[in-house]
C-alpha cells in the first residue's frame, strides 16, 4: 500500500509540471487533455419526472477535466450545478450522455459498481460536513477503507496519516461534536483523500463556516491539490470561494455558459 | 476478498454503539424477546420436570413390568370385562418363569378382607403373591423380611404388612412377630413394607397385607385360579419380546386354536409408561409453542424499531454509500444490528427463564429441569427472529438512493 502512495506521488510530480502549462490545463471546455485526462462528459442530460411534468436539470453538458486540476463550478441555486456534481461524483446516473472517468465509461454502471468507483476514485466534502456522529474522528476517516477491505491496522495508519495532512493528528479520538466546524470539514477532507482517491468533489464546503475558517479549509484543498495532485472539483455559488480554483465554469439553466482560467492561481 | 473479520467486527461495534446510545429504547425493543425466550425456557423446564416425575412414578410401579390378566368372556351374548374368567393358574405362572425374556414372576390374587389384631380390626386388600413380589414391584421392606420362596412352597401362614394397614392395626407398636387374623386364620407378621404413598389414581398403596400366593389360594380363597400374574422382563427392551413369548406360551397351555381370541390379556406397563411420557411431552410442546408466539410479537417489535432506526439514520446511510458502501454492506450492517439486539434479548430471556424455573423448583413441589437443548434452540431461534424481522428494514436501507439519503434532514 505504501509503495502505491509513493508511485502515485511520483506520477503527480509529472502532472504538476504539466499543469504549469495553461494551454493544457485550461483552455475551452470540451478540449481534450491528452493523457492526463481525468473526466470527460459528452452531452450529459438529466431529466426528472415530477408527476406529469418532466424537468430538465441538465441540458447537454460537455466537459473535460484534467488530472490534478482544480476546477470551480459556479451557479445560482437551481442552475443544475448540484445535479452535475452528483453525476460527476457517481452518486447519480445521467438520463443520457456519456461519462468517462479515467477513460472508462461509467454512465451505465449498476449502483454497486458506482459505489465501488466512489470508494476508489472519489472523495466527497459536503456543506454539512456529513460525518457520522457516533464514530470518532479517526473512525470517520477510516470509513472508506472499511468498504474497500483494507485491514484495520493498515487502515488506522492511513487514517492517521491523512489526519496529519489536515493538521488534526491530535484530534483522532474526539467525536465530531467535540470539534469545531472548520475542524469537522478538515476531517471530511482527510476522509476524502485517505483511500488515495484521485478526485475530490467539494459541494459548498465553506457554506457552514465563517470566512476565516472557510479560508482555512480552502487552503487545505489547495494543499492536497498541490502536494498529492488530487483533482478537485469545487461547487459554490460564492465567487470568493470559486476563485480558489484554476479554472472556473459557470452553469445556468442546465448548460455551461462560461469557462475561464483564473490566471492568478496558475 | 475483504477481510471478513474486520468488517464483521466493525459492524458489531457499530451495533453495540447504537445499542448503548438508546439504552431504554433498545431494552424495550428486546423486552418482547426476553419475555418470549424466558417463557419458553420456563415452560419447557416445567414440562421436563413433570415428565421426569411421571417417569419415576411409573418406575416405582415395577421395573419392566408386564401384567397378565384373565380374558373377557362373551357367553350367551353377555360380555364381561377382563379379569372375570378364571383362566390363569399358578402353573401358568411357573411356566412363564422359564421363558428367556422373563426374569421373574408372581401369581397374584387380591381380595378385600377384614384383618384383626387383638381388639383392632381393619378392612384392607389382602394380596397373595410370590416371594418375588418385592423385586417385581420394586418395593423393599422397611422392617423384618419378605417371606421366602420356601414359605411360599409350604404355604406358610406369614404376612408382610403395608404401612397404612400396620398403623391402623398396631398404632405405634412394631408389628413384626405379632399374629394377625384373616378369615379366622392366624398369620405371623414377618415384614413391614416401606412407605409408597398414593398412586396416580389416588389409591393408598400402603393399605395392603401381602401373604404367599399358595396360602392365599389354598387356605383363604379356596381356589386354584389366580387374579393376575405379574412378570418382570429382563430389561426394558425385552418387555415386548416377553409379551409375545408369554402370549404364545399361554395360548399353547390353554389349547387355544389359532382362529380364536386369547382367554387372557397381557398389559405392558412400559408401553403405558411411554404413552404417559409422550402425553407429558405433548403438553410441553403445546405450552412451549404458546410461549413462542410472544417471540413472534417480540420480533415484530424489533422490526418496528429497526424501521425507525433506518429512517433516523438515513443521512448516515447516505454518507456510507457516498464513501463506497454497496447494497450488501448496508444490508449486512442493519442485519447484524437487529441480530445483536434479538440475540441479546435471547440471552437475557434465558437468564430470566432459568430464574423462573429455579424459583418454581424452590417454592413448589414440582422439580423443574433445564436442559441444554431448549437453551440452544432459544438462542438460535432469537437469532433467526432478528434476521427475519430485521431483513425488511435492512433491505429498505440498502435500496436508498444516495443522493436523496444525503439530502435527508
Amino acid at each position: 500500500m505504501n509503495s502505491g502512495i509513493i508511485k502515485e506521488q511520483a506520477k503527480d510530480g509529472d502532472i504538476l509540471k504539466f499543469q504549469g502549462n495553461p494551454a493544457v490545463s485550461g483552455g475551452e471546455s470540451g478540449t481534450a487533455n491528452g493523457n492526463a485526462q481525468m473526466i470527460r462528459l459528452e452531452d450529459i442530460r438529466m431529466t426528472y419526472d415530477v408527476g406529469d411534468i418532466s424537468y430538465e436539470a441538465l441540458r447537454g453538458i460537455d466537459l473535460d477535466v484534467g488530472k490534478g486540476e482544480f476546477l470551480s463550478i459556479m451557479g445560482a441555486s437551481g442552475s443544475g450545478k448540484s445535479t452535475l456534481m452528483n453525476i460527476l461524483g457517481c452518486l447519480d446516473k445521467p438520463t443520457s450522455g456519456r461519462y468517462f472517468l479515467e477513460g472508462r465509461d461509467v454512465s451505465n454502471l449498476t449502483s454497486d459498481e458506482l459505489a465501488e468507483i466512489r470508494n476508489k476514485k472519489v472523495g466527497f466534502v459536503f456543506q454539512g460536513f456529513n460525518l457520522i456522529q457516533r464514530l470518532s474522528v479517526v473512525e470517520n476517516v477510516e470509513l472508506p477503507m472499511y468498504y474497500s477491505g483494507i485491514p484495520s491496522k493498515e487502515a488506522r495508519d492511513m487514517a492517521m496519516e491523512a489526519l496529519k495532512l489536515v493538521d488534526l493528528s491530535d484530534k483522532g479520538n474526539k467525536f465530531p461534536n467535540q470539534i469545531s466546524g472548520g475542524e469537522q470539514q478538515r476531517v471530511a477532507i482527510a476522509r476524502a483523500i485517505v483511500n488515495n482517491a484521485p478526485i475530490i468533489m467539494a459541494d459548498e464546503p465553506t457554506g457552514n463556516l465563517d470566512s476565516v475558517r472557510g479560508a482555512d479549509v480552502m487552503n487545505f484543498f489547495k494543499k492536497v491539490n498541490a502536494e498529492r495532485g488530487v483533482t478537485i472539483i469545487l461547487v459554490s455559488h460564492d465567487k470568493n470561494i470559486a476563485n480558489y480554483g484554476r479554472r472556473l465554469i459557470t452553469v445556468k439553466d442546465g448548460v455551461i455558459i462560461s469557462s475561464s482560467i483564473i490566471e492568478a492561481n496558475l | 476478498m475483504k477481510p471478513v473479520k474486520f468488517v464483521f467486527f466493525l459492524d458489531l461495534k457499530s451495533a453495540y454503539k447504537t445499542f448503548i446510545r438508546n439504552k431504554i429504547r433498545s431494552f424495550l425493543t428486546i423486552l418482547g424477546i426476553v419475555i418470549g425466550v424466558g417463557a419458553v425456557i420456563a415452560t419447557v423446564s416445567i414440562g421436563q420436570g413433570a415428565s421426569e416425575a411421571i417417569q419415576s412414578s411409573i418406575n416405582a410401579m415395577g421395573a419392566n413390568m408386564l401384567m397378565i390378566l384373565p380374558g373377557s368372556s362373551s357367553l350367551g351374548g353377555v360380555h364381561s370385562g377382563f379379569g372375570v374368567l378364571p383362566t390363569l393358574t399358578l402353573r401358568d405362572a411357573y411356566a412363564i418363569r422359564k421363558l428367556p425374556a422373563v426374569k421373574t414372576d408372581s401369581g397374584m390374587m387380591g381380595m378385600a378382607q377384614q384383618v384383626v389384631w387383638r381388639g383392632n380390626n381393619w378392612a384392607t386388600l389382602i394380596n397373595g403373591a410370590n416371594s418375588t413380589f418385592s423385586e417385581i414391584r420394586n418395593w423393599p421392606v422397611a422392617k423384618g423380611t419378605f417371606f421366602s420362596h420356601g414359605q411360599v412352597v409350604s404355604a406358610a401362614n406369614v404376612a408382610v404388612i403395608g404401612n397404612t394397614a400396620a398403623t391402623e392395626l398396631f398404632g405405634l407398636i412394631n408389628p413384626i412377630g405379632h399374629t394377625i387374623i384373616i378369615k379366622n386364620i392366624p398369620f405371623t407378621v414377618v415384614g413391614l413394607l416401606s412407605i409408597r404413598g398414593f398412586n396416580a389414581f389416588g389409591q393408598d398403596q400402603d393399605d395392603i397385607v401381602v401373604i404367599p400366593i399358595t396360602t392365599m389360594l389354598e387356605k383363604v380363597a379356596g381356589t386354584t385360579w389366580v387374579h393376575a400374574i405379574a412378570v418382570s422382563a429382563k430389561s426394558a427392551k425385552d418387555t415386548s419380546k416377553a409379551q409375545s413369548e408369554i402370549t404364545a406360551l399361554l395360548r399353547q397351555r390353554h389349547h387355544i386354536p389359532a382362529h380364536k381370541a386369547s382367554d387372557f390379556f397381557v398389559r405392558n406397563l412400559t408401553q403405558i409408561a411411554q404413552t404417559a411420557n409422550s402425553s407429558a411431552n405433548t403438553f410441553t410442546v403445546l405450552l412451549g409453542s404458546i410461549a413462542a408466539v410472544s417471540l413472534l410479537v417480540g420480533g415484530i417489535g424489533i422490526m418496528n424499531i429497526m424501521l425507525v432506526s433506518v429512517t433516523e439514520r438515513t443521512r448516515e446511510i447516505g454518507i456510507r454509500m457516498a464513501v463506497g458502501a454497496k447494497k450488501k454492506d448496508i444490508l449486512k450492517q442493519f442485519l447484524i444490528e437487529s441480530s445483536v439486539l434479538s440475540l441479546f434479548g435471547g440471552v437475557l430471556g434465558i437468564g430470566a427463564g432459568m430464574g423462573i424455573s429455579s424459583a418454581i423448583s424452590a417454592f413448589s413441589p414440582l422439580k423443574t429441569i433445564v436442559t441444554m437443548e431448549p437453551v440452544i434452540i432459544a438462542l438460535i431461534f432469537s437469532l433467526c427472529v432478528g434476521i427475519f424481522f430485521g431483513f425488511y428494514p435492512a433491505y429498505k436501507a440498502s435500496r436508498m438512493n444516495p443522493v436523496e439519503a444525503l439530502r435527508y434532514e
